[in-house]
């Protein structure tokens, strides 16, 4: 056994510090699942292709599962269930319940953070921004009602 | 007391997964209730199994059929409501357990939720629920006020008394109502008269959802629980013939590597990460067996062998077809090939199960909580009072979770090995698409025959290929026969009839099972089925020189519903007159799972005909009654994802024995660029046919649409899918 070693990290997720023991190779989807109890980031393929896992690392939208927590000590990381400011619900997240979005919602965690990083970067995306940046896989098949309420938060303050 | 325990982990799994509606506890006999009330674990009283009215009047309903997405537990609670004239923001729902169910003699009826039967298959007993709920109610304070029933009226969980203008609300009189003997059939509004049913209510599970907090299977956390994740023979049939633990025992969390039946072994440890990793490093040797000879070109090849066999099993014939062909002044033929597919939920195959030898409970998304229960029983080897399964929300579910419960199986077997130990089984994605039940592989071939004036003289229709009963419920199969084949063809007027009148008609199966476990994958054999014919329909129109809605009509003279939808998406689309520059269309008919779905797409095409853009989608549905607009125009859209990903983009392809794409690099899926505009009719023609379903029936005019679209603007017919093989992706 090699418990001498010092694997800890330190992560910042939603503002809060984590120092957790870990293997600095786990990708960081699985550090805030199964460390830091933070569930609504999800698994769905671990090779980046589907979008399930996507955080913000310092604001930027980013697949969780390929990334290893040795790669984002230091930085910001926001998870789903951070967007939210002082109890008060994200404008993506509000559309979303306005425009009943979420099927079975499984990669929608994904699909929020992912749009809520564009519009941060473009506030009022295009068609084309949208289907250039918002590459997340819905196997219930939501893009409509993603697309609908992606403009619609874009038109919220 | 055991049951102390049992309440008090089922309390817990409420505590942590109440949204999910993880768990229902119920005592019998609660200590201040008279000897017939039945509690909920807060002590408010059950009405009925369907109802549970708390004092603060929130109105908890029952419902026994899952929800993956599809909308099936909102449109349910809506029927349930309706009944009962309760307030609709004090809704809230829970799943019965099996385990209760059993006890309780079935009183929630079926938990499958497939075959879009969730609603269909069990509105005339919620409705009944509710209602019978409602006069029990409206009894009890009839009783209280010592006033004849008839002079109450009820609406929002107000009983009102306008004699006495006395007023009182459900929760006040909910108590006293339990008590009571329920009528055994109260009349049913008319559907015309609903407020909540029928009506496009926001769903009720939204909340948790986009903050995070909704818990899936594989996000379930029990005290003291580890994870497993497992790798089964990829060949199936194939077994482990050895693995050397003591190479992994010692990484970091492994906690215990087991061989799990014949033909898996497990790594659990304190983490996913660290199962994973260990069981990537697992030296496992496999006796693969006979099956790593077979390939897609093996399988293809016996298929093609089936076209012209001189035997098939009869699914649907009238008339004559062979004579009128052998006789025929022009022929045409065609054959077409429909891949294996897999499911590829966003979620993972998971379960969590606890077992000592005195109790075994798991915890898992399932699309049929009775099915669940079945394999958890069977791999405890306990009594089934000794078992329960707590339902957990699905991440998507699309048929792979119905009817199989190798994952229920695998983590009970893992569990016995750890006594007393909660274990998580989560699946990787590999495994998963390695171990699908996989969309049937199917061949069609067609032959049509005109007359010397150019009429449609007979159509046969031969399949070859794959029986989903044969392997799942051979006890299905009518001397042999699988009828499933015939989805969307069948003579009668069933839920899967065939649209149209052909003169002379033969649609006929040989059937070729391969080792290749099939599986009901989200529409069934309805999606080659309306591939194979309404693109072949579309061959005939033009071999016929003629409009293929003008074609096709012709013969939708004794199927007004068939007619209705197909109308209403030519009407829409614009059917006949000039489509903007560089569109195409295409049309298509099926009935489905009880519903009549009709298509018209409009496609342009580019790079030689390797480039499709799927512009607009009409999409028509009649299912009779619809429950809740909003969620069926949904279905509808996302059946255009899950359909035309199909159609472009999946096939699982076996070499070795085994499937060889293992994740979403080689298994795409459509992405929100490639998603069309999808316009709905939902239009509902109510009657007294059974109602139809909504979760499946779009997907299979999906496909057959956009093909015969492509058609239309390329003069090619691509009749093997998926796309990707000819080159021809979506755009």
């Amino acid at each position: 056994m090699q418990e001498e070693e010092n694997l800890m990290a330190r992560l910042t997720v939603n503002g809060k510090s984590h120092d957790i023991d870990i293997d600095p190779d786990t990708p960081l989807l699985w550090a805030l699942r199964d460390h830091v109890g933070l569930t609504g980031t999800k698994y769905g393929c671990g090779i980046a292709q589907c979008g399930a896992c996507t955080v913000h690392i310092d604001g930027e939208a980013v697949r969780s599962c390929s990334l290893p927590v040795s790669a984002v000590e230091g930085k910001a990381i926001t998870t789903i269930e951070g967007l939210a400011q002082n109890g008060t619900l994200h404008k993506v997240q509000k559309a979303w319940i306005e425009h009943d979005v979420p099927q079975c919602g499984y990669c929608q965690c994904g699909m929020i953070m992912a749009v809520a990083a564009l519009l941060k970067e473009k506030p009022k995306p295009t068609d084309a921004d949208i289907d250039n940046t918002i590459t997340n896989i819905c196997r219930c098949g939501t893009f409509q009602q993603v697309r609908e309420a992606i403009h619609m938060a874009a038109q919220s303050a | 007391m055991t049951s102390t325990q049992q309440i008090n982990r089922r309390s817990f799994v409420v505590g942590t997964a109440a949204a999910a509606g993880g768990g229902l506890a119920l005592s019998v006999g609660f200590p201040f209730a008279g000897p017939q009330v039945v509690r909920a674990q807060d002590g408010s009283p059950e009405i009925n199994a369907w109802v549970v009215i708390r004092p603060d009047d929130t109105v908890v309903i029952r419902v026994a059929r899952s929800e993956m997405g599809q909308g099936t537990l909102t449109g349910l609670a809506q029927l349930v409501a309706e009944e009962l004239e309760c307030d609709w923001s004090k809704v809230t729902t829970e799943y019965p357990t099996p385990g209760q169910s059993v006890a309780r003699k079935r009183v929630w009826g079926d938990f499958s939720t497939g075959g879009s039967r969730g609603i269909r298959n069990s509105h005339l007993y919620v409705r009944q629920g509710g209602a019978i709920a409602r006069t029990m109610l409206l009894q009890a304070a009839a009783n209280e006020w010592k006033a004849p029933v008839s002079e109450l009226s009820v609406a929002n969980s107000v009983i009102t008394h306008t004699a006495s203008g006395r007023k009182t609300t459900y929760g006040k009189v909910a108590e006293a109502a339990a008590k009571l003997e329920a009528p055994k059939e109260v009349p049913l509004k008319d559907p015309k008269d609903w407020k909540i049913a029928g009506k496009s209510v926001k769903r009720l599970d939204t909340a948790d959802k986009v903050v995070g907090k909704q818990v899936y299977g594989a996000d379930l956390k029990l005290p003291g629980m580890l994870t497993a994740t497992i790798k089964d023979c990829p060949v199936t049939g194939g077994k482990v013939k050895s693995f050397d633990a003591a190479k992994v025992a010692s990484m970091k969390g492994v906690k215990k590597v087991v061989q799990v039946g014949d033909t898996g072994v497990a790594v659990v440890a304190d983490t996913f990460w660290q199962a994973k990793t260990a069981l990537d490093a697992l030296p496992i040797v496999w006796d693969e067996g006979d099956n790593k000879k077979v390939s897609s070109e093996s399988i293809a090849q016996w298929l093609k062998e089936g076209l012209d066999a001189p035997e098939g099993f009869v699914g649907n014939e009238n008339g004559d077809a062979k004579g009128a062909i052998a006789k025929a002044a022009k022929k045409i033929e065609a054959v077409y090939s429909y891949p294996f597919q897999n499911h590829a939920p966003m979620e993972p195959m998971n379960a969590t199960a606890l077992y000592t030898p005195e109790k075994c409970e798991v915890w898992c998304p399932t699309q049929n909580g009775e099915a669940a229960f079945a394999a958890a029983v069977a791999a405890a080897e306990l009594p089934a009072s000794k078992v329960d399964v707590y339902k957990i929300n699905l991440g998507g579910g699309f048929g792979r979770r119905g009817a199989f419960h190798d994952y229920v199986r695998q983590a009970v077997l893992i569990a016995k090995q750890m006594p007393g130990t909660p274990v998580k089984l989560l699946w990787t994605r590999e495994e998963d698409m390695l171990h699908g039940r996989y969309h049937p592989v199917m061949q069609a071939k067609l032959v049509g025959a005109f007359d010397a004036d150019n009429n449609l003289t007979a159509i046969h229709m031969r399949l070859s290929g794959q029986s989903i009963l044969a392997n799942v419920f051979p006890q299905n199969l009518q001397n042999g026969k699988d009828p499933l084949t015939f989805q969307g063809l069948m003579s009668g007027n069933g839920e899967h009839s065939f649209g149209y009148t052909i003169p002379n008609l033969l649609i006929d199966h040989s059937m070729r099972n391969p080792h290749i476990l099939p599986g009901f994958w989200r529409g069934v054999n309805i999606n080659q089925n309306c591939v194979f014919f309404e693109c072949f329909m579309d061959e005939l129109a033009h071999a016929a020189g003629q409009d293929p809605l003008e074609f096709r009509r012709k013969f939708l003279g004794n199927h007004p519903r068939n007619l209705g939808v197909l109308n209403a998406v030519a009407e829409k689309v614009g059917w006949g007159k000039p489509a903007p520059q560089g569109i195409y269309r295409g049309l298509a008919q099926m009935r489905s799972f009880g519903s009549f779905v009709a298509a018209a797409a409009e496609v342009s095409v580019e790079g030689n005909g390797n480039r499709v853009k799927v512009h607009r989608i009409v999409a028509a549905t009649d299912p009779g009654y619809v429950v809740n607009p909003a969620q069926v125009e949904r279905q509808i859209a996302g059946s255009f994802v899950y359909g035309l990903s199909a159609a472009f983009m999946q096939e699982c392809t076996v070499k070795d024995g085994r499937m060889v794409e293992e994740n979403f690099d080689t298994y795409d899926s459509m992405r929100i660029a490639q998603m069309p505009k999808v316009e709905s009719i939902v239009m509902p023609t109510g009657g007294n046919d059974p109602w139809g379903g909504v979760g499946e029936p779009t997907i299979c005019v999906a496909a057959p649409a956009v093909l015969n679209a492509y058609f239309a603007a390329t003069g090619k017919r691509l009749r093997t899918l998926p796309l990707k093989n000819e080159k021809i992706l979506l755009v």
